[in-house]
């Protein structure tokens, strides 16, 4: 057998796969995206219709929001999650440990903490309330039910779900940093802050780059745990694109349009990871150390 | 004096170190509390849970509540679904994963690098934006409400990562040992299945189990390409279960501890692969 056909024996089965089932149908999408179509019955060609009336849907723009919402919160979280990597790369005792109890919500489906999160969040049995009635609070809210709590609840289910990833992430980043380096800087009087600030977080930037763009782009496909939670709810509330996109396809059988919905999220997010990787490149071009 | 401050310094630094721990304390609290009131309330019975506070220790720790959604709740039947489809695109992924980075990796080829583009770019691919044609591609192949299905689609999408963890491997493995087999008149196949798999062996477990999760977990891909119960996985089962059994809570929490407990357990005895490949995901990608 001539090395070119063994080549092709090793990688055109898995190639075969990947063009199957992810790369033709994104093109696929964009090309339902032109027609008007149950899923069951023949597909009539509208043109840019479907493109055009997701422009100027409001359900689109307001999930569109809240996915926004949720790259921004997620990134913001980023800070608190290096602030805990660097604390644990100090000299702490069972910090092994720690980074593995800080994990295991990961580990855990969407479903099962979705499932979980409605019962702590549950206005009369759950534990959230509960607390919030012991500590002296008369009326605390029905956080999933109420369009003002809705998201925030949300959120901090999913800081629990994402934690420990981050914090693994970081770690094994600062686990690089040479100690030669860190030693020098203590012995010429750095406080551990400056150290953290001065001399780990820069040397980091690369991962933090990273992390930024998997929090943004992994918030833009958020899914699971919103659809189980509420169901996009209440009334529209906590939809993100995807929520809506699969709503509109596989609920309402406006298959067309939710094609339209999710060849725009693809659009989505390739400009952000190619925007941020962007943007972060040139900024890291003027630091130097 | 100099007494004095050294005194002082300890003494700050003392109450430092105090705050960081108490800061990492309520963290692990935060984190683990939940599925520890998620292990009482799944063994207390409705009059505990509507008439006592939620905090309290179940009083008559019903284990029933378990073997009663075992066979009633048709939880052994999704749990066993879970196992099969985990276990059947958990192998062939690696397989097919660790033909193509040996072919990239160790053999010389003008396309080898615009491959390895295709299959990163595809970790980046939102699965919304390719559901509608999937579930269509198969609807026409009659693959719809059949297991293939899921393990064909797990296989495609966990090939990236796959790939991305092995990679790191395969790239540090040295030469000399192809090299001599070359001399000794091995063929590529051979060097392939009786030098590289082997030795490739324990980043080959990392990402065994970290596919093990990822598709232990999956949800979307079953809600949409599986209708009948007996193919549902444990994600999707659950779902429908919690929809009839809405207010019974021990029942509910026990059919999540039975979900999450073999992640638990693989957890325990395997916590530094799964750390180890959670992190190789973003680092070396």
């Amino acid at each position: 057998m001539s090395n070119k056909k063994i080549i092709a024996l090793y990688v055109l089965p898995s190639l075969l796969l990947l063009a199957g089932l992810v790369y033709i149908p994104i093109f696929l999408t964009g090309y339902y995206g032109l027609m008007e179509w149950n899923g069951v019955g023949a597909m009539e060609f509208i043109g840019l219709d479907n493109y055009m009336n997701l422009l100027q849907d409001p359900k689109f723009w307001f999930s569109a929001r809240n996915s926004f919402f949720l790259a921004l919160f997620s990134t913001l979280s980023l800070i608190l999650y290096l602030a805990v990597s660097l604390i644990l790369a100090g000299k702490i005792k069972g910090k092994e440990l720690l980074r593995k109890i800080y994990l295991i919500p990961m580990l855990l489906s969407s479903v099962a903490i979705a499932q979980l999160w409605i019962k702590i969040y549950d206005p009369n049995n759950g534990m959230l309330n509960s607390l919030l009635q012991t500590l002296g609070v008369d009326s605390p809210p029905a956080w999933l039910a109420q369009r003002e709590t809705v998201l925030v609840a949300i959120f901090i289910a999913i800081i629990w779900q994402y934690a420990g990833f981050y914090i693994i992430i970081y770690s094994a980043a600062l686990k690089g940093i040479p100690a030669s380096l860190v030693e020098a800087a203590e012995i010429d009087g750095a406080t551990p802050i400056q150290i953290a600030y001065k001399i780990k977080v820069p040397l980091i930037s690369g991962v933090i780059k990273t992390t930024i763009v998997l929090a943004i782009v992994g918030s833009l496909k958020y899914f699971d745990l919103i659809y189980v939670m509420t169901g996009g709810g209440p009334n529209g509330a906590s939809e993100v694109i995807a929520s809506y996109m699969y709503n509109q396809a596989f609920g309402i059988k406006n298959f067309g349009y939710g094609s339209a919905i999710g060849f725009a999220l693809l659009i989505l997010a390739l400009i952000t990871t190619w925007g941020i990787q962007k943007l972060t490149a040139s900024k890291n071009d003027s630091i130097q150390f | 004096m100099q007494e004095n401050t050294k005194e002082k310094s300890k003494g700050v630094k003392r109450l430092a170190m105090t705050a960081l721990y108490t800061v990492l304390g309520l963290v692990a609290v935060f984190q683990i509390y939940p599925l520890v009131w998620l292990f009482f309330f799944s063994l207390k019975g409705n009059r505990e849970i509507f008439g006592r506070s939620p905090f309290a220790l179940p009083e008559d720790w019903l284990f029933e509540n378990y073997a009663r959604v075992w066979t009633d709740g048709n939880i052994n039947q999704y749990f066993f679904n879970s196992v099969f489809i985990t276990a059947t695109s958990v192998i062939l992924t690696v397989i097919l994963a660790s033909f193509v980075t040996f072919a990239i990796t160790r053999m010389k080829w003008k396309m080898s690098g615009f491959v390895l583009l295709l299959f990163m770019v595809g970790y980046m691919i939102p699965i919304h934006s390719t559901l509608v044609p999937l579930f269509q591609f198969y609807k026409t192949l009659n693959l719809i409400d059949n297991p293939l299905s899921i393990i064909l689609a797990y296989t495609a999408y966990n090939l990236p990562l796959t790939i991305m963890i092995l990679m790191g491997f395969y790239r540090t493995m040295p030469r000399e040992i192809e090299e001599a087999a070359i001399m000794d008149g091995c063929s590529v196949h051979r060097i392939f299945l009786q030098i590289a798999l082997p030795m490739s062996m324990p980043v080959l477990s990392t990402t065994v189990i970290i596919n093990m999760i990822y598709n232990w977990n999956e949800f979307v891909f079953v809600n949409t390409f599986i209708s009948s119960d007996k193919y549902k996985t444990l994600t999707v089962g659950i779902q429908n279960f919690i929809g009839q059994y809405l207010t019974d809570w021990g029942a509910i929490g026990a059919t999540l501890m039975i979900s999450i407990i073999p992640i638990l357990i693989a957890f325990f005895f395997l916590s530094n692969r799964i750390v180890e490949g959670m992190a190789a995901g973003s680092v070396k990608g």
